[in-house]
């Protein structure tokens, strides 16, 4: 009896990601679930500009490239093109989602897209070369910030979650991480209710999943989950931010 | 007792799946080295695994399978 395999729904070659970035663990996830909805053959993935710009490399069903930020804007139009037929998903990180791409992200929300957006905090920017993020700690060392993010000229970390939490628009909002075995776990459940609102015609659904860059940071891969279990999770905190169907609305939230 | 089976060559070598295991069956291969140039994981106490698939969900790179 196989226990556990490669998902179908993600192509058998090796990925360009470094080693111990849990960019892997989460395009399993998002594969994990295609294949357990059985909707691999129906699924257009939207690829975002940044080191996931590769995604449409390793997912196996139909993938479109954006440019940068613009994922929610196209998933828009796949989904209102032929809204019966598609599921959509977009795959994002933290420069593409909460910087370039904000305007697009916080209006595909508010107007309720029924798309589900898969949303990869790790508060740098990783393919070009760890530059400071909009959602990078107050006093993280970076590229662009080598004395610390100081808050006085760099401003505050965007938290996408509570602030999409405001809106009425979105349907689900919830924040994960992959740091450990357990909080995997949780998040595949976020990731697959995210896709059962799509299915189910619910609207637009975020999840955001905190996740690690050992290259950019400077640490071994496990230094650096160990650095998002220490720093970042603090930051931001994991859990339901808006749920409507189950009555989750408007900055409560609901930890596991 | 699980079998545990890696793509050894897709490996990097990062360890996630050594620090998961809570029976100690993986280590990184000191002495070898894989195509793409790093030590890649091995099941050192195989009899010990008990399948509990932890060291999968961690790999970034998909290249353990477990059966039973």
């Amino acid at each position: 009896m196989v226990v556990f395999d490669k998902p179908h729904a993600l192509n058998d070659i090796p990925m360009h990601y470094c080693p111990g970035c849990t960019h892997g663990i989460i395009h399993r996830l998002v594969a994990e679930c295609l294949d357990e909805l059985g909707i691999e053959g129906q699924t257009i993935g939207i690829a975002p500009v940044g080191c996931s710009v590769l995604a449409y490399n390793y997912f196996n069903c139909d993938m479109i490239e954006a440019a940068h930020g613009r994922a929610p804007a196209i998933a828009t139009g796949v989904t209102r093109a032929d809204p019966e037929n598609h599921i959509v998903f977009t795959y994002q990180g933290d420069g593409d989602l909460a910087s370039i791409g904000m305007a697009e992200t916080v209006h595909a929300a508010a107007r309720n897209e029924n798309i589900t957006v898969i949303f990869v905090n790790n508060a740098i920017y990783g393919m070009t070369g760890g530059q400071m993020a909009p959602t990078s700690l107050p006093g993280q060392v970076t590229q662009t910030s080598p004395y610390g993010r100081d808050t006085n000229h760099c401003g505050f970390p965007i938290k996408v979650c509570e602030m999409l939490s405001e809106l009425d628009g979105p349907e689900y909002l919830e924040r994960v991480a992959v740091n450990n075995v357990k909080n995997v776990k949780n998040a595949k459940k976020a990731i697959k209710k995210a896709f059962e609102n799509q299915i189910n015609k619910k609207g637009f659904s975020l999840v955001e999943v905190i996740s690690s860059c050992p290259t950019n940071w400077g640490m071994t891969p496990q230094k650096a989950l160990e650095w998002v279990a220490d720093k970042m999770i603090p930051y931001y905190p994991l859990g339901v931010y808006k749920d409507r169907s189950a009555g989750i609305v408007k900055g409560e939230v609901k930890n596991d | 007792m699980a079998k545990l089976t890696f793509k050894t060559d897709n490996c990097k070598g990062c360890g996630l799946c050594v620090d998961a295991c809570p029976k100690k069956v993986l280590a990184l291969a000191k002495e070898k080295i894989n195509k793409k140039g790093h030590h890649p994981v091995e099941a050192v106490n195989e009899d010990a695994c008990i399948g509990c698939a932890f060291c999968a969900t961690m790999c970034p790179d998909c290249i353990i399978k477990i059966e039973k």
